[in-house]
């Protein structure tokens, strides 16, 4: 549909387009440029899109209930954007590094990540849940853009130590105010970094419309910075698989950072605190709704042959022992031990941060001979306390 | 021995470290070419190339966010922020990143980062270029914040920060950068006194006196002055500000009775306050008079042609000294 835009250095960047590959309704659409990325993508390998995005659907729901019920203190739900984050994390290779925000449940999903080590940090009982190393995942980032430095970093490691792995960078439509994005982008180009600006522009920053953030579409950034921009429809796993093939692509071939704006919708509050009434009307969440990211692709997929009702009920029994597992798995998150709170604030020994613990040590104690002399009845009172 | 400016011995202690392990990188404004505004790096670019010593965009978050990048890839960057007052840019990331990701992953990601800031002031310099930021990171969780005085301590030092897997700001005392001194070139780390210990430069009797960077040199000389009218003065470089090496400051103040404390920052919430709080709390009875402080004012850094009357000098120090002794000083007759 869309004529392919090259600029002069023949690179692939069309940020006032909206690559769809698949319409709202199942429709594929032809696109010159995209679809060559997405050739290998049978019947089956879109059955597997469509059962990532439905589980991370069904875990988010899971965890909003958790909230709701006093077991998690806070969740930042992703419902609306499963095809922006599963087409673009189903597109990394294993040494390939993400460093997202704290709203990529269906990135971290695809990375491995487990469902106690996913609702750790909104237990509260610690600051991350796995091992970055591990998982090809970076922790949570809740500083918003601060991660992007991060994503470029670590690429221009990976090209300095000659590897041709890449980092992808998620943020959102706000992130794009904050300095430190604006200084990545500058940095990445620079440095020609094998690094993936994947841009969520899920519409709202909390209650602040994305016409706050930008005057014109977010994609147009990136030709300020000298690099090519590609405005996707977010919701059409396929187009966002193909966006993020092109740019991992680009970036090991040594041709540096691409910026991808991927076009979603936010369908939930920004967490499980916020009240979205306040700011934004059921008219725009039902026209989102029906652009629906899983719907579509189970409309192609009846399309092509596939018993798409079959598939959804057998995924639909699949998700929900994955909810089980996940609400099991929270419930038995056991809380971290008081002197858990001196580990890990420096690698070495701390003379300084020492003493306060061995002091918080031997005021912990003053409970426990207190405890104890309760337990024990009358007669050993004086000592309790002691300093 | 080898006699060298302070700014050429962290040059040579910042080419030691880049040859000793190849995940070493520097990186900052201005450092490769031109070596540096300051050519601490001098050299180092042509020495090593271009990934190796890096001239980084006008960026300060960027450069302390990338290397937290590099960090999470197993990098050992060294940046360079040009001057103290251009750290403020970076704050987010030195304060949100670089302290607390080690705390924040569980251990898992180390952050051997080494935030290289001359400081402080008495070069007559233009504003923002003389400024003393390091409370601000004393305070921060997580860090550690170094200060040299000497080019003996530079050279060892500079390689010990970067060595340490903890980050490390790391303060030069930029009017000092031109003052020689005999460094060891051979100097092994292994047999060097660790970075997180105060020294005692002058020992002394009768007050002990605590300072750190560009005021160790004057508060030696104020030392020299006062034992001509018959004082002590026991001088310490802290060395490390956070943490405090407190055990050889204690075992001083037990001795001398009387603690005054100089630092060219503000005296609230200074490094000065915390040392004063802390050395009350935990000798209290041994001091014969309260502690005191000789600061800068509690004012944006002035204009150079007013710098003098900002930065404590030999006499302001000795002032402070006669305070702790109960002699006549500027106070006298004057409600504190």
């Amino acid at each position: 549909m869309n004529p392919s835009d090259r600029d002069a250095t023949g690179l692939l960047t069309r940020p006032d387009d909206f690559v769809q590959l698949v319409t709202p309704t199942g429709e594929r659409r032809a696109d010159a440029d995209f679809d060559p990325w997405v050739s290998d993508v049978d019947t089956a390998a879109l059955g597997r899109l469509y059962r990532d995005m439905a589980i991370v659907r069904r875990l988010d729901t899971e965890a909003t209930a958790l909230q709701r019920q006093g077991e998690l203190g806070l969740w930042p739900p992703l419902a609306g954007q499963e095809a922006a984050q599963i087409g673009s994390a189903r597109a990394m290779r294993d040494d390939d590094f993400a460093f997202t925000s704290y709203r990529e449940h269906g990135v971290a999903w695809c990375r491995g990540v487990g469902p106690a080590e996913l609702l750790t940090v909104w237990r509260g009982t610690a600051a991350s849940g796995w091992n970055p190393f591990e998982r090809g995942i970076a922790v949570p980032q809740i500083i918003i853009g601060a991660q992007t430095l991060h994503a470029t970093g670590w690429a221009m490691g990976a090209t300095w130590e000659g590897s041709d792995a890449a980092a992808i960078a998620y943020f959102g439509d706000g992130a794009t105010s904050e300095g430190d994005v604006s200084e990545a982008l500058i940095f990445a180009a620079s440095f020609n970094a094998p690094v993936v600006f994947f841009c969520q522009n899920n519409q709202w920053a909390i209650s602040e419309p994305v016409g706050l953030q930008s005057k014109q579409p977010l994609a147009r950034r990136a030709d300020g910075f000298g690099m090519p921009g590609i405005r996707v429809d977010g919701n059409d796993v396929l187009a966002v698989l193909a966006a993020t093939r092109i740019a991992l692509d680009r970036a090991r071939r040594g041709e540096g950072p691409t910026f991808i704006e991927a076009v979603t919708y936010r369908l939930g509050p920004h967490t499980t605190a916020d009240d979205p009434t306040r700011y934004r009307t059921e008219a725009e969440l039902d026209e989102w709704r029906g652009r629906d990211p899983l719907t579509r692709v189970l409309a192609l997929l009846e399309d092509s042959g596939v018993d798409s009702a079959g598939l959804e009920r057998e995924v639909a029994a699949e998700a929900d022992r994955a909810a089980a597992e996940l609400r099991s798995a929270c419930i038995a998150i056991a809380d971290p031990e008081p002197l858990s709170v001196f580990d890990h604030v420096y690698v070495e020994p701390n003379s300084h941060l020492e003493r306060q613990r061995t002091h918080y040590v031997r005021y912990l104690a003053t409970f426990e001979e207190t405890d104890a002399t309760a337990a024990g009845g009358a007669g050993a009172g004086t000592e309790g306390g002691a300093r | 021995m080898t006699t060298l400016t302070l700014a050429k011995s962290l040059n040579a202690g910042l080419r030691r470290a880049l040859a000793d392990d190849e995940k070493v990188v520097l990186i900052g404004e201005d450092i490769g070419t031109l070596g540096g505004v300051f050519r601490v790096t001098d050299g180092l670019k042509a020495e090593f190339g271009p990934t190796r010593v890096v001239d980084s965009p006008l960026s300060e978050s960027g450069i302390v966010g990338t290397a937290v990048g590099l960090a999470y890839r197993g990098f050992r960057p060294v940046i360079e922020i040009q001057f103290d007052g251009f750290i403020y840019p970076a704050f987010d990331q030195i304060v949100s990143q670089v302290a607390k990701l080690h705390y924040r992953s569980r251990g898992t990601v180390r952050l051997p980062i080494t935030i290289r800031v001359p400081f402080g002031g008495g070069i007559g310099a233009a504003e923002h270029h003389s400024e003393s930021p390091e409370a601000y990171f004393a305070h921060t969780a997580g860090l550690r914040v170094i200060a040299c005085s000497n080019p003996a301590d530079a050279f060892i030092m500079i390689r010990q920060a970067i060595a340490s897997d903890d980050p490390v700001v790391f303060f030069e005392p930029k009017r000092r950068y031109h003052v020689k001194g005999e460094v060891d070139e051979q100097a092994s780390l292994a047999d060097a006194r660790p970075m997180g210990v105060a020294t005692v430069v002058t020992p002394g009797d009768d007050v002990t006196l605590v300072t750190y960077g560009a005021l160790v040199q004057t508060a030696r000389d104020a030392a020299i002055a006062a034992e001509e009218d018959g004082v002590s003065i026991e001088v310490i470089d802290l060395r490390s500000l956070a943490p405090v090496d407190y055990a050889t400051v204690e075992a001083s103040v037990r001795r001398t009775g009387r603690l005054v404390i100089t630092h060219e920052a503000g005296q609230q919430g200074g490094v000065g306050a915390e040392l004063a709080a802390s050395i009350t709390e935990r000798c209290f009875e041994f001091l014969e008079a309260a502690p005191v402080r000789v600061t800068g004012h509690d004012i944006p850094y002035p204009p150079a042609k007013l710098e003098r009357h900002q930065l404590p000098d030999l006499d302001r120090i000795l002032d402070g000294v006669d305070r702790s002794l109960g002699r006549p000083n500027s106070l006298s007759g004057v409600e504190a």
